[in-house]
C-alpha cells in the first residue's frame, strides 16, 4: 500500500569520522522534510552520522548491469594493468599506504 | 507540606509525565502507519523513559525510603501518579497523537529550557538533554499537524478533531500551586505561567501553517498532578505494571 504511495529515498551519511557522504540504504517517505527525519531515526541511532543526505531515488541516473561491459570492463586491472599502481617498490619508511 | 515533601513531589510530576507519555507512545509500536514512523515513535518513545529513568532514581534517593526507581515506577497507584493528564489521554487516531505530541513537547522544549538552569543538578542535568530531546519531538510533531492538516480533506478534518481532543487537557501545563510555589522560591522549579505566551504563540504558528482552526480556551481539565486522573490511566498502568506485580522484583 505505502510502498504504491509514498516515493523511496536514498539515504547517505556522513561518518563522523569520515569525509564524504556514503550510502547506507533507503526509505519511504511523503515528502522531503519527512525523508530527512526518517533518515535520522532509521539509520543514525548509534550517533553514527555528523550529516545525512536524502535523495529522491529517481533522481539518481543509475547504470545499467547491461552496459557493464562497455561502460567499466576497459579500467579493470586486467585490461588496463599501468593505471593500477603495483609496479612500484613502496620504501619501509612511507609505512602503511 | 515541608520543603522536601515539594521537591519529591516535583521530581515525581516530571517523572511520571515523562514515562506515562513514553509507554503511550510505546503502545505505537508495530501499530504506526508506516515501519518508518513506527520507528521514529518509539525513539521518542525511548527518549522520554530514558528522561523518567533519571528522575525516578533522584526521586528514590530524596525519598530516602530504599525504594527503587523500579518500585515508584511499577508498584504506585493510580492515584499516587502525579503526571499531566494530557500524557495519558488514549492514542486513538494517529492524528490525535500527533496533537498530543506537539502540545506537551512544544511545553515541554520551554520547560526543560527552564530547568536546565535549575539548582537541582539532576533536574538541570536532565534538563539540558531533554531539551535538546523535545526540540527533535516538536519537530516531528509540527511536521505531522502541518502534513495533515494540510494535507487532503480527510486528514485536515481528522487533524483538527485530534486539536479539538487535546485541546482542552492544555491548560493544566500552565497551573501553579503550592509545590510550584515552593520550587520556584527555591530556585530548582520554573514558573509555567510565564511559558504560556510563548506556547501559544509556537502553537499557532503551527496551527496557522497547517490550515487548522486553534480550538476555543473553554473548561480546562486538571487534577493529574495531584493524583486525578482519567481513567484511561488505570488500563495503561496495568499494562506497565503488570510483570513487576505478577513478577515481583522480576529482572532482565
Amino acid at each position: 500500500m505505502t510502498e504504491k504511495m509514498w516515493p523511496l529515498y536514498e539515504v547517505f551519511l556522513r561518518p563522523r569520522n569520515g569525509l564524504s557522504h556514503k550510502h547506507v540504504g533507503s526509505l519511504h517517505a511523503s515528502d522531503d522534510e519527512m525523508a530527512l527525519q526518517n533518515a535520522r531515526d532509521l539509520y543514525t541511532r548509534r550517533g553514527e552520522a555528523s550529516s545525512i543526505w536524502v535523495v529522491p531515488s529517481k533522481a539518481i541516473i543509475a547504470s545499467a548491469p547491461s552496459e557493464r561491459e562497455a561502460l567499466l570492463e576497459p579500467s579493470t586491472e586486467e585490461r588496463k594493468p599501468y593505471r593500477h599502481p603495483t609496479f612500484y617498490e613502496i620504501p619501509d619508511e612511507v609505512g602503511h599506504m | 507540606m515541608t520543603p522536601s515533601d515539594a521537591h519529591l513531589r516535583y521530581v515525581l510530576r516530571l517523572a511520571d509525565t515523562t514515562l506515562v507519555l513514553g509507554h503511550r507512545l510505546s503502545e505505537w509500536s508495530a501499530h504506526a502507519p508506516t515501519m518508518e514512523e513506527d520507528i521514529a515513535l518509539s525513539n521518542i518513545s525511548l527518549d522520554l523513559i530514558g528522561q523518567a529513568r533519571t528522575l525516578y532514581a533522584h526521586a528514590a534517593a530524596l525519598e530516602g525510603k530504599g525504594r527503587s526507581e523500579d518500585d515508584l515506577a511499577f508498584l504506585r497507584e493510580q492515584d499516587e501518579f502525579l503526571n499531566l493528564q494530557i500524557v495519558e489521554r488514549p492514542n486513538k487516531d494517529f492524528a490525535v497523537t500527533m496533537a498530543r505530541q506537539l502540545a506537551y513537547s512544544t511545553f515541554a522544549e520551554l520547560a526543560w529550557g527552564q530547568l536546565k538552569g535549575s539548582k537541582d543538578e539532576v533536574i538541570a542535568g536532565v534538563a539540558a538533554k531533554a531539551e535538546k530531546e523535545c526540540t527533535y519531538h516538536v519537530r516531528h510533531a509540527a511536521e505531522w499537524v502541518i502534513r495533515l492538516g494540510d494535507g487532503t480533506p480527510e486528514s485536515h478534518s481528522r487533524m483538527q478533531a485530534g486539536l479539538d481532543d487535546i485541546w482542552m487537557y492544555t491548560g493544566e501545563m500552565f497551573e501553579t500551586d503550592a509545590v510550584d510555589t515552593a520550587m520556584i522560591a527555591a530556585g530548582i522549579g520554573f514558573d509555567p505561567k510565564a511559558l504560556q505566551p510563548a506556547w501559544l504563540a509556537a502553537m499557532e504558528h503551527v496551527i496557522a501553517e497547517a490550515t487548522l482552526t486553534k480550538p476555543t480556551a473553554g473548561w480546562m481539565q486538571t487534577g493529574g498532578r495531584n493524583g486525578l486522573h482519567t481513567e484511561h490511566l488505570g488500563h495503561l498502568l496495568a499494562q506497565m505494571q503488570v510483570l513487576q506485580r505478577a513478577h515481583p522484583g522480576a529482572q532482565w
